[in-house]
Order: C-alpha cells, then structure tokens, then sequence
C-alpha cells in the first residue's frame, strides 16, 4: 500500500470527493492563494500547502480564496450548506474560532434541531490545532472539548494518514456539520493509505494496541504517543491497550468501557487543559459506569492549565510526553488500594 | 411598472395578514397564553412584503428576531406558525424553534434568528448555492438598525461585493435598537456604508408600500442579472415595543399614535389605490373580515393543539448520530 503524508492524505479525500460530487466546494484564507495578486496563482494551497493544486484542477468557481473574515465565510458556508452545496470551509487555526464561533454553535449546531428536524446543514470546517510549532499561545490551542461541548456537532481528530482520509471522507459525505481537527505537527508523518476512496464511521473507537494490564484512552496526536509508550513496555512485560477515540462527538462509550474493565486500570491521555476537557469526560464516564471494575483511580494526562508558551524550553514541558504517558502508566499499575 | 390587480389584493392580503397576526400574538402575549420572548412586525409589513413580492421559492431570505412578517410574506404557513408560537407539536418547527426560530428551507426561509447579525453571512452563503449552482435565484438578509452595526454585517458586504453575489442587504430600521435610538447609535448612513463598499444603494420609506416595492424590484432585478450586491436602507416605525412586556419609556410622547395616524402602510396602502380606482373599498373589507376568521382559527387551533410530548426531546438533535 502506498505511503502517505497526513497532508497528502487530506489532500487526496478533498479532491476525490470533488471529483465524485460537483456540489463539494473549497472556501478559506489563501486555500489557493495569490488572489489578485501579480506573482503565482495557487500560491499557497493554504498556510501549510495542503489545498495545494485544488483550485488548478476545478478552478476559481469551487476553491474559493476569501477575505480575513472568518465570521462571513463561515457562516457563507453554514448557509451554503443549508441551501444545497456541501462546502468544506478551512478556519486556518481552530485558535481563530472567537471571531466566529456563533455562525457554528448558535446558527450551524442548531438548525436541524431548532426548525423541527427540516434543515440539513452538510459544512465541514477543517481547523489546524495543537501545539509543538513553537507558534505561541494563539496559533497553538486544541480546543476541540469546546466543539464536542455543543450537540449538533460531529467532532472528528485523525491520529494518522490513513485516518485523516477516511474520516474526512466521511466528514464530507456525512448530512450535519462536521468540525475536523488537524494536528499541525502531523503533516508530514506518513502512513499507508489506500489510493482508493474509503470512509471511517464515526462513533467507532479504533483499538490500536491490545494488552492486559492498563487502557490508555487516547485522541489526535496523542494516540502516536500512547503507541510508542506501548511499544516500549510491551518489551518489559507490561500489556497496554490504546484506544483511538477518533471522534470526541459522537463518543464511541461501548469501546471505552469495555476496555475499562477489561484492565480496570485506565489512563486517558488528552492534548487540551485539563478542566472540563475530553479527559476528564471519559475519566467521569469511566467512574460512574465502571467504578466496580476499576482497580486504581483513572488517571489523566493533559496540557497544564496555562496557555501555550513560545520559548521552546517551555513548550517541550508543556505538551503531554511519552515520558508523562509512561509515568502516568505506571502510576495506575503500582496503585495499592 | 404597475401592479396588477392580483398582486395588489395579494400585497394587501399579506400585509393585513401580518398585521392581525401580530395584534393578535400581542393580545395572547398579554394575556399570558404565549410563552418565551416574542418580537413584533406591526407597523413594518411594507418591507417584508414589498421585497418578498418578487421572490419565489428557489430565492432564500434570512430574518431576525423580529420574524413573523418575514415569514408571513415568504409564503410560510400562517397557521403552523401560530402553532409553533405556542410551542405546540404541529407547530412549523414542532415547538423547538418558536417565535425567534421560525423556519421552513422549502419556502426559502432560512430562519428568524436569535442572534443580531446572525443573518447576513448565512444569506452569502445562500447567494453562494444560487451562483454555483446557477439556479437564477437571489438571497436577502433582513438586518435591524441595531443588526447594521454588528461585524458580521460588515463582513458580509465585503464579501459579497467580492464574490459578486446575488444579495440584497435591508436595513429595517424602526428607529431603535432595543431601546437605544439608530440615530446614536450608527456612525455615518447605511447609504454610505455601503458606497464604502462600492454596493449601490438606496434609502427608501418604509411606510410607502409602493416605494419599496420599486426599490426592491431594482435590487433584485439587478442581482439575478448577475449584477452583485445591493443595500436598501428601509426606515419605518415598530407599533409595539422591542419585547412584548416592553413599556417603551424612551419613545416620544404619543409617536407611535400619532405615526399609526398619518403614515400607518396599511392606511396609505387602502387610499393609494382607493384614489386611484384600482381597488374597491369592498373588495379591501372582505380581504379584512377573511384575514381576521384565518387568524382567529389559527389562534383557536393553536391553542387547542397537543404539546410536543417528551419523546420528542431528543429527537433531530443530528441527521444521525452514533
């Protein structure tokens, strides 16, 4: 199977299902790039080069640059979405949500809901998150607890090449609005990926790694961690299961809690602060629907609760580590109740 | 162009609809029956239907929270819509939505909307679909005086421009913004704004039915041919307060009876055409005695109407959800 970049993979889902539906459109902040410009058109294909060659291949019509204007474009989409196109609208970094989160959770989020079960509303926002770029606190935030806080969206984190295709396909193919997180740090990390279209349903936990010993529940980038952290213990004896969440709304509960118990002793490793996020709603979960099963109290691995510091020396302490992922592992292994 | 006869009696049916609808919601309101936060249209018809004349279903408009009239004159079903106002199950929204949330796509109408500004970008996008998609249709975003001053408005006729969208901007402005005056409270004109903007623009009476009428039969006209965007700046007066409940302190000593008097659209729609012999005076009374039976039946069904029960709770939260 041919080896793929994350940015390669979202690339190829973006233009397949161009090619498959004419109602799929592109809209974003140089998305293609050089607008009006003298030099290059296509100049960028987004900050980071992964909408690169989309607007040369179905043109200015469907890969549409816009103005710094995340509030008109977003919602531009959320409307388009609700009178019949299927736009893919690109918020650069999820970090510049504030300017325009009300087109998503009060107009997007709602309208099936609010108008009696009528409105379809089919946007994809991709959104870059994540720290590691040493891109300082407002070009580093994940903020995805935030999205999977508000009913009416799907939240989706691809851990890898061969999952940032399928669920975006997915994203695009599915009827209600669908926020997808990229992790910046994971474009060039390569996978295999199938040349051929193909979608991963939402809801649907994938385990990565089975052991006996302890779960680690992990999202995003933090499921490559919690694999190497398995890797490295499953050489001392000690049998880790990680669980990719792969998608934060819907939550795929089934999965987590039968791992809980399978081990009962549970890390959930998350990239975001740590109050009211993704790891403090599966460590809930796990308490309250599993409580009898576990044998050491769920443990969490997250960002600090501090914005994302510039200077390397601080970033590296901030961000979730394999060493922390180890220790927390072997913390809930040692617990003598 | 003159209107025929059928489209007069069809302005003054929907303009007279909306009027007892909203005096009768006011009534209910008052008397408790209605629950939650309701706004009202009376005294604004002209706009809603001087501009909704010359859209049809393939056209999309997106509201405010002021909503009713909109809808009314989009062609959304009066008597769901009462329905829904009482957050009944047969409501247009099966109750989830109410008087804020009124909405139904296959007519076009993508919402009243609780939040100032929410409108606009929706309607780019909606302008968006029919340029793509090349269906000939148009978009308008209804935009209060307080709405014009939100970024989302501003970002929209920059986008719109850009893109060269077929969309229409109406600046309703009933002279407040809850209770603070449009003449504080917007710098510069809504004219000018939008000349910043390089969008024509016009400033019309909204008490003059058969002003906007022209106006926005320019405007729309221009943005099917492919023309782009425009602004029309629509002053008139709200009869009732921001809210019901309002007890409307700020306004003027006898404003709102003295305006009913003299400019009310409905009046000066009724002499206009009197004057002219284009209508008779009969035919404009049993336009009233039908439009007060409809709304009367609807209020008395809706009344009636079952409640959403709780199996409906959870329901069309997602298209599907796992």
């Amino acid at each position: 199977m041919p080896k793929k970049t994350y940015r390669q993979a979202i690339n190829e889902a973006l233009r397949q299902e161009m090619e498959r539906d004419p109602r799929v459109i592109l809209m974003g902040e140089d998305v293609a790039g050089g607008m009006g410009s003298p030099g290059e058109d296509d100049a960028w294909g987004g900050p980071l080069g992964v909408t690169k060659g989309l607007m040369p291949r179905f043109g200015r019509e469907r890969v549409l640059d816009t103005p710094i204007s995340e509030s008109a474009f977003i919602g531009a989409a959320v409307g388009a979405a609700a009178t019949g196109l299927r736009p893919v609208a690109e918020l650069m970094f999820v970090d510049f949500f504030g300017v325009c989160f009300d087109q998503i959770f009060n107009q997007a989020a709602k309208f099936r809901y609010m108008f009696g079960g009528k409105a379809v509303t089919p946007v994809v926002i991709r959104t870059m998150y994540g720290a590691g770029f040493r891109a300082a606190s407002q070009h580093s935030q994940c903020l995805y607890p935030i999205f999977t806080h508000i009913p009416g969206l799907k939240v989706a984190l691809p851990s890898n090449a061969y999952e940032a295709k399928g669920l975006l396909i997915q994203a695009i193919r599915d009827d209600d609005p669908v926020i997808f997180f990229e992790h910046k740090a994971m474009y060039d990390e390569e996978a295999d990926v199938p040349d051929d279209p193909y979608t991963i349903p939402f809801g649907e936990a994938n385990v990565t790694r089975e052991g006996e010993d302890v779960t680690v529940i992990a999202m995003g980038r933090m499921v490559n961690f919690a694999n190497q952290v398995a890797d490295k213990l499953a050489k001392e004896k000690i049998g880790v299961t990680v669980v990719d969440i792969r998608t934060t709304s819907p939550l795929d509960t089934e999965t987590i809690l039968e791992t809980a118990s399978e081990t009962g002793r549970v890390v959930v490793v998350d990239e975001a602060h740590p109050r009211c996020s993704m790891a403090s709603d599966i460590a809930a979960l796990v308490a309250q629907e599993r409580f009898a099963d576990l044998k050491a109290p769920v443990k969490m691995v997250t960002a600090p609760h501090a914005p994302v510091p510039f200077s390397p020396a601080l970033e590296d302490l901030y961000i979730p580590s394999p060493a922390k992922i180890e220790a927390a592992v072997r913390e809930v292994l040692a617990f003598k109740g | 162009m003159q209107l025929s006869r059928d489209e007069l009696l069809h302005a003054y049916r929907q303009m007279r609809t909306i009027r007892a609808f909203e005096d009768r919601v006011h009534e209910e309101f008052s008397a408790g029956n209605i629950p939650g936060f309701v706004h009202l249209y009376a005294g604004e018809e002209a706009s809603a239907v001087g501009f909704c004349m010359h859209l049809g279903d393939r056209d999309h408009i997106a509201s405010t929270h002021r909503g009713h009239g909109h809808c009314i004159a989009k062609g959304c079903d009066v008597r769901a819509m009462m329905a829904e106002i009482f957050g009944k199950k047969e409501g247009l929204c099966g109750g989830k939505g109410g008087s804020m949330h009124i909405a139904d796509l296959e007519k076009g109408m993508m919402g009243a909307n609780g939040i100032v500004g929410g409108g606009p970008p929706l309607v780019c996008g909606a302008a968006l679909t029919a340029k793509t998609l090349g269906t000939g249709g148009v978009a308008i975003a209804f935009v209060g005086d307080g709405g014009s001053n939100q970024g989302t408005t501003l970002e929209s006729y920059n986008l719109a421009k850009i893109w060269n969208l077929p969309a229409i901007f109406v600046i309703e402005d009933n002279g407040y913004a809850e209770s603070t005056a449009s003449s504080w409270a917007v710098a510069g004109s809504q004219v000018g704004r939008a000349a910043g903007f390089g969008m024509p623009a016009h400033e019309v009476d909204g008490h003059d039915f058969f002003a906007v009428h022209a106006v926005a039969r320019e405007v729309i006209e221009r943005a099917r041919q492919g023309g782009g965007p425009s602004l029309v700046h629509v002053r008139f007066t709200r009869y009732y307060g921001h809210f019901e409940g309002d007890a409307m302190t700020y306004r003027g000593k006898d404003e709102v009876p003295r305006i009913a008097a003299e400019r009310d659209c409905l009046k000066l729609f009724r002499q206009r055409v009197i004057e002219a012999a284009l209508l008779e005076p009969a035919e404009l009374d049993r336009i009233d005695r039908e439009v007060a039976q409809l709304i009367d039946r609807a209020t008395v069904e809706a009344k009636a109407a079952p409640m959403p029960s709780e199996a409906d709770l959870l329901t069309d939260v997602y298209v599907s959800y796992h």
